[in-house]
């Protein structure tokens, strides 16, 4: 087996995994993660309690897994929200062609300079620390990453003899677009939005660790890191769980992404190694 | 000397060479015709024992008495290097476009010849002028995409010839040239071979090429040969079906007869996998008989050194079929 | 009989880069005061070497760009002088096959979808009855248009691509080297095809080709471009008879089966 299916597989594996403790979590957790109890602090692994309870005594498999819908569901939005901007204008600059290219590219190079963080902690300052700025932000980071790959892709598939004789049978711009164009870098663009939302679950957990996203009651990865950073002599595990987690999400669409991608262009795959 | 016999070449059930057999003598020159999917260049590249993976091969193969049926590939990197050499359709894509054309002529002369760095400078010069290159010594030192496509494969051509080989094997290598250009690389093929004693393979889907630069032609269709022969009798006189509707349906130039309809093989050329068991052209043939579907036909010795694979070829050589 | 199409004296320049930095390159020509008429019905050949200027010249007249000097007339209007719109209705007219058949059909769409794609572009309604004629006119089966291109053979899909370009029932056909990437007993039948169609239908073709036999077996008038220049232009027949250019005559060699050894006709 190639290192490339190696990637996939495992990748598909934890996403998998995943995504289907994430729809558990929706009808059934251990206990209810919102549930404190005094006398059951700082439980260690037991059978009542699988990964034991945290500093209020709250069963942290549930925290976890409630916690994955959120991660889950956060870098969905947002990497569709931001995909979906940033696709339609790449989609409009290789259409359009001159000027019209120059000026949305030179735009989505403006977006690259801008550190999604900072925009993060302004978007914070200015309406308030909420789950919904963060999508923001991480939405915001997205859209000149797919103006770019949609563009560059789509280029390419403009210069085909089918999208010529589209034209020759008289369709316009928006139609050659939406009829050739898009279909034919979907699997480019699923590819680099699988990869994204690697990238947009690490940015949910560092927002929500520095505060600047999810807000208690509701659980996210990040924010347990951030609480259980005080308490490392005393439960180191309440920080090693959460992490673990983020790092098999992170990794496990990090490495589906490549994976796919390697499969659908084995030419980049090359450039690569 | 290439002698082989009964070559097959198989990928899992799909056979893409089939009982090929030939001889070649030195200084020989063999157009291998047919067109895609007719296992041609399959063939070519079994020749240089550059099969794919997979390919699984059976039968004999000898070049200059040395037996290459299951010979490793160490052996064939030997054979290679001293006596098969090749030259392919797009020369931009076999030469590096980072290195100067020169030192990639100079590589195999320093590597395989142990050429000091002038001595493989002067030869490669020699070899340049020997394939017609204008002002060698300027074009030593420029990289392919200074030089256009016809002096490309000229450099491709002096790569090939580096180690003096007794084997070139040349596929499709006037196809993406120009007709003007393309005229003046069959021409230098035909003279290398003839001078040099060389056996020359040319792979072509180009009649008026092959005609030009071959003199035994190996018609291919479906991973066999159907027909063999002096290049003049076999083109002038085609006794196998397939030859005859291929020659027919070119269009031709003959002056006076504009805008008539040509006549044509029907159908398309199959797939590997689709092939019929038999007579690989049954099913497209004019003079099929029901049983050629399904028994494969022998080749018949059809006068001096010609041969035909066709069931009907008796019924032809009487006369009884036109 | 009427003119159908009428080039005249099309010029078209590409600018070069520059490979100083104070000395503009001059620009390419590629293709230099080209002038020459199709009538209805009847095939005129443009043959042509790489770089003769023979594609670009077929990308003007399909209005895919316009030429810098010189104008081009389909049934009298100047196409290039056309608005959107009304170049959008004219499309229906005139219509392009193109040379490779793998990539000129779109691979995510059926033969259907494609097939019908000029009619809904000229907001027709893609009547299946059409297509499915269409598709038995080219030599095609009516049940193949939910079928998809990479499913046919190489010949087959180039049946295609001129399926969707007579679907219109257009009166110029522009063929730019549409049987190169065939083979040879394939592309007997498509150029049958051609044949029979512009009988039945009484198309205009230019038909663009390296390959002078392919062009001499089915054109009525022959115009031969180098380096974007017309070396030699009138009637087919008379130019293969007694060509009056080194240039052609060279052309003509390299078409011509010429036999050599013994045996030799």
């Amino acid at each position: 087996m190639t290192t490339r299916a190696i990637n996939l597989r495992i990748g598909a594996f934890l996403v998998i995994v995943l995504s289907a403790v994430a729809l558990l979590s929706l009808v059934w957790t251990p206990y209810d993660h919102t549930m404190l109890s005094v006398t059951e602090k700082f439980r260690p692994t037991s059978a009542a309690h699988w990964l034991g309870t945290d500093q209020l005594g709250r069963d942290v498999l549930s925290l976890l897994m409630a916690a994955s819908v959120n991660s889950l569901a956060v870098a969905f939005i947002a990497v569709g929200v931001g995909g979906a901007i940033g696709t339609a204008l790449g989609l409009t600059a290789s259409a359009c062609g001159g000027w019209v290219e120059t000026a949305i590219m030179r735009l989505a190079d403006l977006g690259f300079a801008f550190p999604a963080l900072l925009f993060a902690i302004m978007l914070a300052a200015a309406f308030g620390p909420s789950l919904s700025n963060a999508i923001l932000a991480i939405a915001f980071i997205n859209v000149p990453i797919f103006a770019r790959v949609a563009r560059g892709a789509a280029n390419q598939i403009w210069t085909r003899d089918y999208v010529l004789a589209g034209r020759a049978a008289g369709a316009s711009q928006f139609s050659l677009t939406v009829e050739h164009v898009l279909p034919n870098i979907s699997a480019a663009l699923i590819v680099q939005a699988t990869i994204e939302f690697a990238v947009a679950i690490l940015a949910e957990a560092a927002l929500s660790y520095l505060g600047l996203g999810a807000q208690p009651p509701m659980p996210s990865w990040g924010r347990m890191l951030n609480e259980a950073q005080t308490l490392m002599y005393l439960a180191p595990q309440l920080a090693i769980y959460p992490g673990l987690c983020i790092i098999a999400a992170v990794l496990g669409f990090g490495l589906l992404g490549d994976g796919l991608r390697d499969v659908s262009d084995p030419r980049l795959a090359r450039g690569r190694a | 000397m290439i002698e082989v016999q009964d070559l097959s070449v198989r990928f899992g059930e799909a056979e893409a060479l089939r009982r090929i057999s030939l001889t070649l003598t030195p200084g020989e020159r063999l157009g291998l015709v047919g067109e895609s999917g007719s296992g041609k260049s399959m063939l070519g590249l079994a020749l240089m024992g550059m099969l794919p993976e997979q390919a699984a091969m059976s039968g004999r193969l000898t070049i200059d008495a040395h037996d290459l049926s299951g010979a490793a590939d160490r052996e064939w990197r030997e054979m290679r290097a001293r006596k098969v050499a090749m030259i392919f359709q797009e020369p931009m894509m076999a030469l590096n476009p980072l290195r100067r054309v020169g030192d990639t002529v100079m590589e195999p002369l320093r590597l395989h010849l142990g050429l000091s760095k002038s001595d493989a400078r002067r030869r490669a010069l020699e070899l340049f002028e020997e394939t017609g290159i204008q002002d060698p010594e300027e074009k030593l030192r420029q990289y392919p995409h200074e030089l256009s496509g016809g002096q490309r494969q000229r450099v491709l051509i002096a790569l090939a010839l580096a180690c003096d080989p007794g084997i070139l094997i040349a596929d499709e290598p006037t196809t993406a040239l120009d007709a003007h250009v393309a005229l003046r690389i069959t021409d230098l093929l035909t003279r290398l071979a003839r001078d040099r004693g060389m056996m020359l393979v040319f792979i072509s889907h180009d009649l008026a090429a092959v005609a030009r630069t071959a003199e035994t032609v190996a018609v291919m269709y479906g991973g066999e040969i159907v027909e063999m022969g002096p290049v003049g009798q076999v083109l002038s006189d085609p006794k196998h079906p397939y030859t005859k509707g291929l020659l027919h349906a070119r269009p031709t130039i003959t002056g006076g007869e504009l805008r008539k309809r040509l006549p044509m093989i029907p159908g398309n050329v199959p797939a590997l996998a689709d092939l019929p068991p038999g007579c690989r052209f049954s099913g497209r043939c004019a003079v099929e008989l029901p049983h050629c579907a399904g028994t494969r036909p022998a080749i018949h010795a059809v006068g001096g050194s010609r041969s035909c694979a066709c069931h009907r070829v008796p019924e032809v050589m009487d006369g009884a079929m036109e | 009989m009427s003119v159908l199409l009428d080039i005249r004296g099309v010029t078209r320049r590409y600018p070069r880069p520059r490979k100083r930095l104070f000395q503009e390159e001059a620009p390419l020509v590629a293709v230099d005061n080209v002038s020459v008429q199709i009538a209805q019905g009847r095939t005129l050949g443009i043959v042509g070497e790489s770089g003769s200027g023979k594609s670009t010249l077929a990308r003007m007249v399909m209005a895919f760009e316009a030429p810098d000097a010189g104008e081009v007339l389909f049934e009298g209007k100047n196409i290039h002088a056309l608005t959107r719109r009304e170049l959008q209705a004219l499309r229906p007219e005139f219509q392009m096959i193109f040379q490779d058949p793998f990539g000129s059909l779109d691979p995510r769409r059926s033969v259907g979808w494609s097939v019908a794609q000029p009619l809904r572009a000229a907001g027709r309604t893609a009547d299946p009855a059409l297509i499915a004629r269409t598709l038995e006119q080219v030599g095609l089966r009516a049940a193949d248009v939910d079928r998809f291109p990479h499913q046919f053979s190489g010949g087959q899909r180039q049946r295609i691509a001129i399926a969707r370009a007579i679907v219109t029932r257009p009166k110029l056909l522009v063929a730019d080297e549409a049987v190169s990437a065939l083979d040879v007993s394939v592309r007997a039948q498509i150029l049958n095809l051609l044949m029979d169609l512009q009988e039945e239908m009484g198309l205009g073709i230019l038909f663009i080709s390296h390959d002078l036999a392919v062009v001499s077996s089915l054109c009525d008038d022959l115009l031969v471009l180098r380096n974007g220049v017309v070396v030699e232009q009138g009637s087919a027949a008379g130019i293969l008879n007694a060509p009056g250019h080194e240039y052609t005559h060279t052309l003509l060699t390299a078409a011509r089966l010429e036999l050599q050894g013994e045996g030799a006709a």
